[in-house]
């Protein structure tokens, strides 16, 4: 999609940011995300390096919840392969990133699924609850972890309103680069910060694109893109709206 | 006024060396726990990605929280200068850095990367309670230890207005330490069982019951410890009518964060989750929290003899008010992670997530080994220091007796002001 080809974000250059304001401990504790998040930007034919995320933009998706087949799974498994996480055995502490959660109402009988992931609310309480600033929200609204300064305290999974986060739990192997996971630090959906800076779609819209396309990804900031138009013709549902934590991710149908 | 007498403690009996001996192995028990949680994971806890905080939090908790409140017999002391509580402020300063340490270090042996608690100390995020915390416990323990220095000094002792500075300083440090704690659940608005103002003077009720049965217990292990009587039937009276008077408190606080919480429709189904049907929280609450923990020690307190006779029940109390205090933490912060997060409220969901679900949890031994550890912790630091300074009054009797009644104790003249009325 265009929109990702024009943001020239760089979260390696995110990264340096933040080295630049942190002491000379922390940079050294912070080197070996450079070099991973620089790795895997060397590929993306949109990086543009040294040049920062930028705050005109919002990343956001519109799922339609309508258009979502219930046996389809197909989003779930694009991120497993994406960003290499996958059951462990262990139900309780199995990580998800995305989820597809049966809704039904009682009273009409009406059943829904609705892919669930990190909302990249604006007011993020993970943002704000997070005693270090390893959860942080990029310029271009995408939530993250920085699973170099994330000390597992677990605080931004109680602060969640989402379910979005998860900590892992046992060693981890066969790593992705794009994303790094660690035992003892928390992770959740990063959008595909990686791919959306190398101007690719994040894996599961590129994924449901060929099932069901429920899914719109594009900058909400840009009145041009397709995202936008679609939530100014019709203001989508949000989860939680009560909370008002502004999320970046609406939905249809719900 | 009688001069007051310190002493440290020199000589140990045989059962003093079996109590020590069993908080060493416990602490390295504790440490071993740890050790094998961060080699392998929280995989070997019963904490899940449901009930992400479990039984090491709610020690942690539970001794932040009474270490706050350890500090008060000084602050009666100095602060609203109850001359009777004199002898005692020197003790209680110690307990509560104790308990404080042993807190913070359960805290830090739970995180999921202990490793890194550099990383903890040298970055900040100044939106978050938590980083906040950090300041309020560290600057807790210098202020305390400032204090401590105001009373133990020679020099410093002399000068009145340092003390009483330092006094009060400590005293409202505590206090806002209290409230920082209690704030950590305030920012989760999702969670709906945190969702009350109540939850603020709950904590700090909870902490002058904690910090006081606590600070009982020490004293009268170590009158045995000393065959010296560190409480006098004075203060023994006191000390009762002071607990009495703090378990009610977190009662009627206790009482008004339900109630209140099942009037509103939209936390009925949290709070019959908790009061009625959610299995094992219920029962903590019911027979733990209220049965052993409140109405048992509150009916010892009543009911046992008056004066020094009285000296086994009041013990004996001061045991159940702290067992009912982690089963009170119990329920608020494992029933509270366990009641299902609402995305979609009034409706019926599922997942591979477990939404909807009743968060499971089952305790596993490495986290309760490095929870009790924390107050293992905390009493070898007491026992320790005891024997390097002299922070243990050196009472005869009468002396202090004399003391006390020149003085107005906070527990009035009446030894049982509110047991009778029981
Ligand atoms: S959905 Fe949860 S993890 Fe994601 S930004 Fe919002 S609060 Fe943070
Ligand atoms: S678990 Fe990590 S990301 Fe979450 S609040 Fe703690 S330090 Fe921040």
């Amino acid at each position: 999609m265009s929109d990702a080809r024009d943001s020239r974000s760089d979260l390696a250059a995110d990264r340096r940011a933040l080295l630049r304001g942190a002491g000379g401990l922390l940079a050294v504790l912070l080197a070996p995300g450079v070099t991973l998040y620089a790795l895997g930007g060397t590929e993306a034919a949109a990086r543009a390096p040294g040049e920062a995320v930028s705050p005109k933009v919002r990343w956001g998706l519109l799922i339609d919840v309508n258009a979502c087949p219930a046996e389809c799974d197909a989003c779930v498994a694009a991120c497993r392969t994406e960003n290499g996480w996958a059951d462990t055995g262990h139900s309780a502490t199995d990580p998800h990133w995305i989820r597809k959660v049966s809704v039904r109402d009682p009273a009409s009988g009406a059943a829904r699924e609705v892919p669930v992931m990190c909302q990249h609310c604006a007011s993020a309480p993970c943002v704000d609850v997070c005693p270090t600033g390893a959860s942080f929200r990029r310029a271009d609204g995408i939530v993250l972890v920085d699973r170099h300064i994330c000390i597992g305290c677990r605080y931004c999974i109680m602060a969640c309103p989402y379910k979005a986060r998860t900590l892992v739990h046992e060693p981890v192997h066969d790593q992705t680069a794009d994303a790094p996971r660690g035992k003892g630090t928390v992770e959740g959906c990063t959008l595909c910060a990686p791919r959306i800076d190398a101007g690719r779609l994040p894996a599961c819209v590129e994924a449901c694109a060929a099932k069901g396309a429920a899914m719109l990804f594009g900058d909400l900031n840009d009145p041009n893109s397709a995202i936008a138009k679609a939530v100014a013709a019709r203001a989508p549902a949000r989860i939680r709206a009560d909370l008002r934590l502004d999320p970046g991710v609406g939905y249809r149908g719900l | 006024m009688a001069k007051l007498a310190f002493q440290t403690l020199d000589d140990h009996s045989t059962p003093f060396w079996a109590l020590i001996a069993f908080h060493v192995a416990l602490v390295a028990a504790g440490l071993g726990a740890a050790l094998y949680m961060e080699e392998n994971g929280h995989i070997v806890t019963g904490m899940n990605n449901q009930v992400v905080w479990g039984l090491p939090h709610v020690f942690a908790v539970f001794l932040i929280v009474a270490a706050s409140g350890a500090l008060n017999v000084a602050s009666v002391s100095s602060v609203f200068n109850r001359l009777a509580y004199k002898p005692y402020a020197r003790l209680s300063g110690l307990l509560a850095i104790a308990l404080l340490i042993g807190g913070l270090a359960v805290l830090v042996l739970d995180l999921g990367r202990p490793d890194r608690l550099l990383v903890a100390m040298t970055t900040y995020n100044f939106k978050s309670i938590f980083a906040w915390n950090i300041y309020l416990y560290s600057g807790f323990v210098v202020i305390v230890a400032a204090y401590l220095f105001s009373m133990m000094d020679r020099q410093a002792a002399k000068s009145a207005a340092f003390g009483k500075a330092m006094g009060w300083l400590a005293f409202g440090w505590r206090l806002a330490l209290t409230t920082g704690t209690g704030s950590i659940f305030g920012f989760l608005i999702a969670r709906e069982a945190y969702d009350a103002a109540i939850l603020a003077p709950l904590f700090i009720a909870a902490s002058f019951l904690y910090g006081l049965a606590f600070t009982v217990l020490v004293l009268l292990t170590m009158s045995r410890e000393t065959r010296d009587e560190l409480m006098p039937e004075e203060m023994l009276g006191k000390f009762r009518g002071l607990l009495a008077i703090f378990a009610l408190a977190v009662l009627y606080f206790t009482a008004v964060q339900h109630v209140t919480k099942l009037y509103s429709a939209a936390h009925q189904g949290v709070e019959l989750f908790l009061l009625r049907d959610g299995g094992v929280f219920p029962l903590v609450f019911w027979l733990g929290q209220i049965g052993i923990g409140t109405v048992l020690p509150l009916a010892l307190l009543a009911f046992a003899p008056r004066g020094t006779k009285g000296r086994l029940a009041i013990e004996l109390a001061s045991a159940l008010f702290l067992i009912g205090g982690l089963a009170q933490l119990y329920v608020i912060i494992i029933g509270g992670q366990a009641f299902p997060l609402a995305l979609f409220p009034g409706m019926e969901v599922s997942s591979p997530a477990l939404d909807g679900e009743v968060g499971r949890y089952v305790p596993a031994l490495p986290e309760l080994l490095l929870g009790a550890s924390g107050v293992s912790m905390a009493m070898l630091i007491v026992a320790l220091a005891l024997r390097l300074m002299p922070f243990l009054p050196k009472a005869p009797a009468g002396e202090v007796s004399a003391n006390a009644a020149t003085a107005q104790g906070l527990g009035a003249s009446d030894p049982m002001p509110s047991g009778r009325t029981l």
